[in-house]
């Protein structure tokens, strides 16, 4: 077996022999810089994110500025991607879109997950009142409608910005994995590889991140790419209540709210979008995928 | 159908050799093809057998030897990608190639399996008798749901669970090991099978429950007539069993035979080495066990020839050149696949003729009298009581498991305690309780002087280096997500070892455990048993620590393996200076490593003392008990001794009787007269010394009496 630790150090090391183990993290990075998958989806998403932000100022119309003479035109050499229905320049738009989506997509979809691994994690390994309490707001937080939380968070978050956006996003949408986490969590603290942490006087917060956590990476990326598209999708209709993207600001997903309603007579205004959105989605899924199985040292010697 | 085979059945008697075997198995191979890039694994590579009705045969050899595969192959339970070529044939009818729909009719009714693992075997939602009930009207269906029920109550009652009615509705989580097994066994024969085959049935349970299967499945086969076909990797539980053995490696049969011929006349080394590793009850001298060196082949790279010979201590240039067939040896029936066979048999040699016998250093510490050296760890009246809750709103206390009842034992220094008795004795309980290093409920633990509830949390952390715990599943107590370097090196960067000595003091851990430093970089799932069970010991020895707490540490190993790890436990001992507290179910390795035993028995200890006073001469009826359970890898022997076999399954731990704990269980309570058992009945017996002058012996029981076991 070709393994990383199993290649001779050839640095400074002082003895020639001595055999390299690397650290649990640089040994993840090899992994993954192994893993085709994870190199294609990043190759994506670097495109797209050059794509993003260079294309706007290649692109020879700026963003709020309207072609009077040219409104729902089909792409051609002066509108690379077609015109909308008041003359904006569709790629130009799909661009600046494109930005906000990943960006928004891509923290919201992390901060998820995160919220909802360490709540889970600390409700399920403390159980008690800690579990108590914790899962006492997230059922609360599962009842309530979100219609009813926007409400009365309307006026007090209104026009703040998209990170106060991204933090709402995710507390709408991170109670169902924390139960999955808790349950998880449940079970995993029995293992004896847990126990032995713990009679060897690892404290309770590290067995947590060190041993819980790591242990259920599958699942936790798993959500964490799903939560990317679900983000963008769910970004789109909140912006119906006034929060985070407004126009004339624009995003993929409101862009593809847009287009949806003349996606037949105009396509270009619908599926370039639509099309970015697949592609993000795809990027993040690959990276997911890849990740998972090199996280997971059972998988990827099998592979 | 039934018809026929009663009277084959009855035919058996006047002809020597029926007509048809139960089961034949003729060359069978079994092929898992390999995914993407990955070989071809050959997990059977042409195994033939036949058993007739009524017989027993014992399949023995080491995990990956292909005796489950092979059986699971019968079964017609592999998965569907598995190639299977040869012969399976039951009363005659040929099995392979029949579609799943043909084969269930006969799985479950014409041939039937008893697992290994009781708790997968059985589905957690359902309660165990409705298991038994839909095993009966799956192959019945025209049995209504009460008849069903019943039966499932007999059969409950037949494989020996107390209450069978009561214990109907109970869910497999609420019944012990044994319980579960017998469960499982139930359901093995509730449709009157011809052929049983019992996959590890034993290996997860405890000796007197052991026995108690064993017995269960006797039984079962007079009440069915079954064919049994043991698969097993405990010799001593073949010895007595079954009327012939055959020991697998690598995929194939490499010794087969009489059991008294395989066992005394053994021809194959491997089956040698298997004999030479297991620590024996019934010998008292003290000599390192012999392991057999290396581990099984992988079966997707075999190279030519003999498959053992990597392993074999009479390897010759011969050996890697052809694989030796199955030739017969020495008496009738006996065959061995070794090209050796027949010097081995000129020469009579054994185990320790043929296996370089390994050399255990001598002890470190001067061996002073006991009572010089300092304590290690004191343990007094602890007693640990959980609450039995109800009611989901308002909960209410409905009980009590007594699940440790005041115990007191101490641990000197460079000591081993053995600690033994049936799961669900309280053992682990006391070993959580130790190493929580918290105040128990009532009485004390001392480490090393300090009382593990009077101290700081500083002190508790302090404590930890010296107290060390190795679990007993190397496969759940190492993180499967981090390195071995990193499994060994957290002990030590928790306790805030420089971080430049590191990688130095992790490759000094491997090599002390016989490991390479090459394998810091791999992950637990890229070793066997035996080794990960290395790992967890390197990782528990990181910290120097003084008292290693071994919690059934070597009883999910194969025997060849076991043998390796013991070596290397007494070794350690010798070298480092350690005390050892060793919990364990098997009372021979506990023999073989232990200077002192305690034995427990629901929640107390109901005999302590020197090893050679407990296996020499028990007083208390319970350790009498457990030694007449444990079968010993003697064919003769095994079949002389009488066994005193326990009725019964511990008692509920939240209702345990008065007076004296073992009372209903116990051979001697049975034939004392009503005045005597007044005494057990109402008072719980103390521990008192036994035996003559300063003897180290206690027993808690009114009317002990030293006993020989052999």
């Amino acid at each position: 077996m070709s393994m990383p630790a199993e290649r001779v150090a050839d640095t400074a090391e002082a003895e020639g022999e001595e055999v390299r183990v690397p650290g649990r993290w640089s040994g993840v990075l090899y992994e993954v810089l192994r893993t085709p998958r994870v190199l294609f989806g990043a190759a994506l998403l670097l495109a797209l994110v050059i794509a993003a932000w260079v294309g706007p100022l290649l692109s020879p119309w700026d963003f709020a500025e309207t072609d009077i003479i040219a409104r729902r035109e089909p792409p051609s050499a002066e509108h690379w991607f077609g015109t909308d229905s008041i003359g904006r320049d569709t790629f130009t738009q799909t661009m600046v879109g494109l930005q906000k989506s990943i960006i928004i997509g891509l923290l919201a979809a992390i901060l998820t997950t995160a919220i909802a691994a360490v709540v889970g994690a600390f409700a399920g390994y403390f159980l008690g009142a800690t579990d108590r309490v914790l899962m006492w707001i997230t059922d609360l937080a599962l009842v309530l409608p979100n219609f009813l939380i926007l409400a009365i968070l309307y006026p007090a978050l209104r026009g703040k910005g998209w990170l106060v956006f991204v933090i709402l996003l995710a507390a709408l949408a991170w109670m169902v994995t924390a139960k999955m986490v808790r349950g998880m969590t449940i079970s995993l603290k029995e293992r004896e590889y847990v126990l032995a942490a713990r009679y060897m006087g690892v404290s309770h917060h590290r067995i947590i991140f060190r041993h819980i956590l790591p242990n259920m990476s599958s699942l936790l990326i798993v959500d964490a790419t799903i939560n990317v598209s679900a983000a963008i999708i769910a970004e789109t209709s909140l912006s119906y209540f006034g929060f985070g993207v407004q126009p004339p600001d624009v995003s993929l997903g409101s862009l593809i709210a847009d287009g949806s309603t003349q996606s037949l007579a105009f396509p270009w205004t619908f599926w370039f979008c639509t099309g970015l959105l697949v592609v993000l989605v795809m990027a993040v899924n690959l990276i997911g995928d890849g990740l998972r199985d090199a996280l997971d040292p059972q998988s990827k010697r099998r592979s | 159908m039934t018809g026929t085979t009663t009277e084959t059945g009855a035919t058996t008697d006047t002809r020597l050799e029926p007509a048809t075997p139960v089961l034949e198995i003729t060359d069978l191979k079994v092929v898992f093809p390999g995914s993407g890039r990955n070989p071809d694994i050959t997990a059977v590579r042409g195994v033939s057998y036949r058993v007739h009705r009524g017989e027993v045969l014992g399949i023995v050899g080491e995990s990956g030897s292909g005796k489950s595969v092979s059986s699971l192959a019968a079964m017609g339970l592999l998965p569907e990608y598995a190639k299977v070529s040869g012969s399976i044939r039951l009363h005659g009818e040929e099995l392979l190639g029949l579609n799943d729909r043909a084969m269930s009719a006969k799985r479950g009714s014409a041939i039937s399996m008893v697992f290994q693992d009781p708790l997968s075997g059985l589905t957690p939602v359902y309660t165990v008798g409705d298991q038994i009930a839909e095993a009966v009207r799956v192959h019945n269906p025209r049995i209504s749901k009460a008849q069903a029920a019943n039966r499932a109550v007999e059969l409950l009652d037949l494989v020996g669970i107390p209450d069978p009615r009561q214990r109907y509705r109970a869910f497999p989580h609420e019944f012990s090991g044994g319980m579960r097994q017998r469960v499982m066994i139930a359901i093995a024969i509730a449709n009157d099978p011809d052929v049983i085959i019992c996959d590890e049935p034993t290996t997860a349970l405890d000796v007197t429950i052991q026995a108690q299967i064993l017995d269960v499945l006797k039984t079962a086969r007079q009440e069915t007539g079954a064919a049994i076909v043991m698969i097993t990797h405990d010799l001593g539980v073949v010895a007595g069993f079954v009327d012939r053995v055959q020991v697998m490696y690598a995929g194939r049969l490499v010794e087969a035979g009489g059991v008294d011929d395989v066992y005394y006349r053994t021809r194959m080394p491997y089956t040698m080495g298997l004999l030479g590793s297991v620590p024996r009850l019934d010998e008292e001298e003290e000599t390192a066990l012999i392991p057999i060196r290396g581990t099984p082949p992988s079966l997707d790279a075999l190279p030519p020839g003999c498959p053992f010979a990597p392993r074999c201590p009479l390897a010759v240039a011969a050996c890697s050149e052809s694989e030796p067939g199955l030739d017969p040896v020495g008496a009738e029936g006996h065959s061995a696949a070794c090209i050796r066979s027949g010097e081995i048999e000129e020469n009579a040699w054994t185990a320790r003729d043929v296996y370089p016998v390994p050399k255990i250093p001598a002890e470190r510490t001067a061996q002073g009298p006991r009572e010089d050296r300092e304590t290690v760890l004191a343990v007094e009246g602890l007693v640990k009581y959980h609450p039995l809750m109800k009611g989901a709103v308002f909960k209410r206390r409905v009980g009590t498991v007594y699940a440790v009842d005041g115990i007191t034992f101490d641990i000197r220094e460079g000591e081993t305690l053995g600690l033994v008795g049936e799961s669900g004795c309280g053992k682990s309980t006391t070993l959580m309780e130790i190493l929580s290093l918290r105040a128990p409920q009532s009485g004390r633990v001392v480490v090393f002087g300090k009382e593990a509830g009077a101290v700081t949390a500083k002190e508790r952390f302090k404590i930890r280096r010296d107290v060390q715990v190795v679990f007993q599943d190397p496969m759940s107590s190492l993180d499967p997500r981090m390195s071995v370097f990193e499994i060994i090196a957290e002990p030590l960067r928790t306790h805030g070892h420089p971080k430049a000595l590191l990688r130095t003091r992790v490759n000094e851990l491997l090599s002390l455990v016989g490991l390479e430093p090459a394998h810091a970089a791999r992950y637990p799932q890229e070793f066997s048993g035996g080794q990960r069970q290395r790992i967890g010991i390197a990782r528990a020895l990181a910290l120097e620590p003084r008292l290693l707490v071994l919690d059934e540490p070597v009883s999910a190993l194969d025997v060849s393996i076991q043998a390796g790890v013991i070596n290397l436990l007494d070794e350690l001992k010798a070298r480092l200076g350690l005390s050892y507290l060793f919990v364990a179910h098997d009372l021979s390795v506990v023999r073989h490593i232990a200077d002192r035993v305690a034995v427990m028995y629901l929640g107390r200890i109901v005999e302590i003392g020197d090893v050679e006073s407990i296996y020499q001469r028990p007083a208390h009826p319970y350790t009498q008990a457990l030694l007449s359970a444990i079968p010993v890898p003697d064919p003769e022997k095994e079949r002389a001794r009488s066994h005193i076999v326990l009725r019964g399954d511990l008692p509920n731990p939240a209702a345990p009787p008065s007076g004296c704990g073992f009372r209903t269980r116990c051979q001697k309570f049975a034939v004392l007269d009503e005045a005597e058992r007044t005494l057990c009945r109402d008072a719980h017996p103390e521990l008192w010394s036994i035996g003559a002058g300063p003897a180290d012996q206690a027993a808690a029981c009114h009317y002990a009496q030293e006993r020989e076991p052999w």
